[in-house]
């Protein structure tokens, strides 16, 4: 099979696995059409949307960012303000907000993701939840405009009560149909290419002239303003926001253990790691939620993922479908390419981590 | 033929170490140079400091004909000075073709473009054929021995056409087959033009290959000549035998 | 002006106690390479123990630091030995993760055994204090600050003099090496983790009597501790407590003349400014330290 052929033949299951996504994402609220069921479509597909996103910063650049609930907030603040200029019975407008918030806080955020981007690794990740603690009391303390601690009222829209949380579904279902687009743009262009080349080892990336600053910058804007849209129509949807709620450490947190759990090197692992935590997760805060043990549960599973899957669910079993392949073809090889150099029998490497 | 890489006055510390002590040496344009000494004379060192992964206390670099102020990977690999490192550094989440892939520099309005564009993938098995890496393109560079990172390394190094080439120890670790190889692709690139600075300890690789041959002791040359008259010379005798 | 320097004294000492707990999280960035997320509520854990110690047994909070210490030193170590050695050394995210993960359920326990409900410690000397030159001294924050002066001068002692505090020196600044040499890498490490655990322990018995806590102000606490080690250096014993002083002073002062609102913030923008110009900190690669 020649790489041209393979490579079509890739690029039409890729499509279909597209297409299919987009027709179950539009149907599940049919099927699902409980409140509460539909309540948790909504967080999943949220969920399944921020940790893609984040998996941008974190996953194809390696540079672990834990304070994306900045971002969040961000988008949320932003939400409610421009909502509450639009007024009462604003219906389906602020919807049409949600771009420009992005896109906002994808240009006020570059700046300081300039600085940040200075640091690696475990200063990196310090830094970013040290940005969310700022965003977060300047949310308490610019009351004016945010209402300090008592938050913000967001207008409630005049959806019919009987599918109430359906548009909202919709609206981050787009969302997340868009994220997975960027991230998939993202992978197949030499952008993704430098992105993974940084995460390896970006100092000799630097050396062989790939250019990190701007491609570690252009990952985290498009972080950023993703995980700032899912923000505002979540704002939008609950309708009422605290600084506590919407910079909220563990926003972060989960995302993160998502995209571990799932796999941070493809791009339907935060998906994956999303549909399995989101149910689990809405269902802990719900019966957990008033005992505080929901952060045990968060704590334990985290701690099991890292241990027991740290490459996440999606590789580990490639790499066994893969493994399988390989004694196929290099069988092939030795039998075809005779001047070709040996591969050597090398144990497998631990997790990348 | 005149001088592709000058540099003058090196020094760098570490604490209260002096790695280079007013290192100065030249690299004729097509000449397949080594950098040789006793452990902790510097070599390594000398290469960081050249290729701008550690910045020098005082000194000057030019490459060239141009000086260059502050010596940066990024920079210095546009025109033209490319390494390879003691530990073979390769991309391991990346496939080979795209590690050898990467070498290609870019402009940022390429950044769109597809992952491996149709030339630079053409251009790259090409590089890989000649190294006898083809039939892994595809794999997980992880997944490579040392020897043969060792030789993805010095691939993908090739795929920007630098016209000086720093390799630490090439030769480290591998088997005696791999030696040979690799002293073919140096030959055959050195015969299409390319310019060679290596640091080794393998003596009779050096004494082969390179000429000339730069002998660092304790952060400071103490010969530059031809490869028997090194070996001959009493000062060499005494920084590899003496203490 | 009054008020300026009645802030900066304030903020001094409780600086102290910042730098006592911030030394802990040095200590263990030197053996284990990964900043400890859980450092904060090691703290808050020590100030409800102590809490509890003296609600129900009536210890006072300084003397119960002499029971929290050996308590948390034990956990630190095994915290170490269980949780942080299987990582791959090279990956030092996933140790933080781990961390972090920690933290948080931590903070479910105690959420849990105690409610979300503001505490503080409150002896009988709480509310005294001495005025000195027109200066108001509160007791506890004072004997607070001694706290903290003691434990660092021990562990200062035990790096500095001891055999042992070669073998943390070497292995933080070099493990492989320190390997060679005959140290036992491993259980080291984990008696480095013990020691900084066992600092946010008196911190925390500290802490427990000057500022009101719930498992929530555990973020408060961290977000101020990474501004502290990002300024300071991460592994500098000297920079980290510096930056602990400085933070607390200009906490203080900021409250005092602006508003305690923005106290932490204030903070925050000088660790960003200074970054801007130096992304290693004040402190990073001058004095031996990393990062």
């Amino acid at each position: 099979m020649t790489a041209l052929h393979a490579e079509s033949r890739l690029r039409r299951a890729g499509a279909a696995r597209a297409a299919a996504f987009m027709a179950v994402l539009a149907v599940l609220p049919f099927l699902f059409n409980q409140h509460w069921q539909v309540n948790l479509l909504v967080f999943t597909v949220m969920y399944a949307g921020l940790a893609s996103a984040w998996n941008l910063l974190g996953g194809y650049a390696g540079y672990p960012a834990l304070g994306h609930g900045a971002f969040f907030g961000l988008g949320a603040y932003a939400m409610a303000i421009g909502a509450g200029h639009l007024g009462a019975g604003a219906g389906y407008r602020p919807f049409l907000l949600v771009p420009l918030i992005a896109l906002g806080t994808a240009i006020v955020v570059a700046p300081i993701a300039r600085v940040l981007l200075r640091t690696r690794a475990v200063a990196f990740a310090v830094l970013s939840i040290t940005v969310m603690f700022m965003v977060q009391t300047l949310a308490y303390n610019i009351r004016g405009l945010t209402g300090g601690s008592q938050g913000l009222a967001l207008p409630i829209a005049p959806f019919d009560a009987a599918t109430f949380e359906r548009p909202y579904y919709f609206a981050m279902a787009v969302l997340l149909v868009v994220t997975v687009g960027v991230c998939w743009v993202v992978r197949t262009s030499k952008l993704g290419l430098a992105l993974n080349a940084v995460r390896d080892d970006e100092d000799r990336a630097r050396g062989l002239g790939v250019q990190t600053e701007t491609v570690k910058l252009l990952a985290f804007v498009l972080s950023a303003g993703l995980t700032a849209a899912f923000g505002a129509v979540w704002a939008y949807y609950i309708s009422y926001i605290v600084p506590g709620f919407a910079f909220d450490p563990l926003l972060s947190l989960v995302a993160v253990l998502m995209a571990f759990l799932g796999g941070r090197t493809t791009l339907w692992g935060p998906i994956t790691g999303a549909v399995l935590v989101g149910p689990a997760q809405q269902y802990f805060a719900y019966r957990f939620g008033a005992s505080q043990l929901y952060l045990i549960a968060y704590a334990a599973l985290f701690l099991l993922v890292i241990y027991l899957l740290p490459d996440g669910v999606i590789p580990s079993a490639s790499r066994y479908l893969d493994r399988a392949r390989t004694a196929y073809r290099s069988r092939a090889t030795r039998r075809d390419r005779p001047d070709q150099v040996p591969m050597e029998p090398v144990p497998p490497r631990g997790g990348r981590g | 033929m005149s001088a592709l890489l000058s540099v003058a006055g090196l020094t760098k510390s570490f604490g209260g170490v002096r790695a280079l002590d007013d290192c100065g040496f030249e690299v004729a344009e097509g000449a397949v140079g080594a950098l040789i000494g006793p452990n902790g004379s510097g070599k390594t060192t000398a290469f960081n400091v050249i290729t701008g992964y550690q910045a020098a206390d005082s000194g000057s670099l030019s490459f060239r004909g141009r000086v260059v102020r502050r010596p940066d990977p990024c920079r210095l690999q546009r025109l033209g000075l490319a390494r390879t490192f003691q530990q073979p550094r390769v991309f391991p989440g990346l496939s080979v073709l795209e590690n050898v892939v990467l070498g290609r520099p870019q402009h940022w309005h390429a950044l769109l473009g597809r992952r491996v564009p149709g030339t630079d993938r053409r251009r790259a098995e090409a590089l890989l054929e000649e190294f006898g890496l083809a039939a892994h393109a595809d794999r997980p560079a992880a997944r490579l021995s040392y020897g043969q990172r060792r030789l993805l390394e010095f691939a993908s190094v090739l795929m920007a056409d630098p016209a000086l080439i720093l390799l630490d120890e090439p030769t480290a670790g591998v088997n005696p087959v791999m030696v040979e190889t690799m002293e073919r692709h140096i030959r055959r690139r050195h015969d299409e033009g390319v310019t060679f600075l290596i640091v080794e300890h393998e003596m009779r690789f050096v004494m082969r290959l390179c000429d000339p041959v730069i002998v660092l002791d304790r952060g400071r040359p103490i010969a530059c000549a031809a490869p028997s008259d090194v070996q001959n010379d009493p000062r060499v005798l005494d920084a590899y035998l003496g203490e | 002006m009054h008020l300026f320097l009645q802030a900066t004294i304030a903020g001094i000492l409780i600086g102290g106690v910042y730098a006592l707990l911030a030394s802990g999280q040095a200590m263990i960035f030197g053996v284990a390479r990964t900043v400890n997320f859980a450092q904060a509520i090691f703290a808050i854990l020590s100030a409800y123990l102590s809490y509890t110690l003296f609600g129900d047994l009536g210890i006072d909070p300084f003397l119960s630091v002499l029971i929290l210490i050996p308590v948390m030193f034990a956990l630190g170590y095994v915290i170490y030995a269980v949780l942080l050695r299987p990582l791959n050394k090279s990956s030092a995210e996933l140790g933080l993760l781990v961390l972090y993960a920690l933290a948080i359920g931590i903070q479910g326990v105690l959420d849990f055994t105690y409610q979300t409900n503001i505490r503080v410690i409150a002896p009988a000397y709480a509310n005294y204090s001495w005025t000195v030159a027109g200066y108001q001294i509160p007791e506890v924050r004072f004997f607070a600050f001694l706290l903290a002066v003691v434990v660092l001068g021990a562990l200062h002692l035990i790096r500095q003099y001891t055999k042992l505090g070669r073998a943390l020196r070497a292995t933080s600044q070099n493990p492989v090496a320190a390997r060679l040499l005959g140290v036992d890498v491993d259980r080291i490490s984990a008696v480095g983790m013990g020691l900084g655990v066992a600092s946010a322990a008196a911190a925390g018995a500290a802490f427990g009597m000057v500022i009101p806590f719930n498992g929530n102000s555990q973020y408060d606490l961290l977000s101020k501790l990474l501004s502290i080690g990002v300024l300071g250096g991460m592994a500098s014993m000297p920079g980290t407590i510096v930056a602990a002083v400085i933070l607390g002073v200009v906490e203080s002062v900021v409250a005092a003349t602006i508003s305690p609102d923005w106290s932490a913030f204030s903070f925050l923008v000088v660790l960003f400014a200074v970054l801007t110009v130096r992304p290693q900190g004040l402190f990073g690669r001058q004095l031996r330290g990393e990062l």
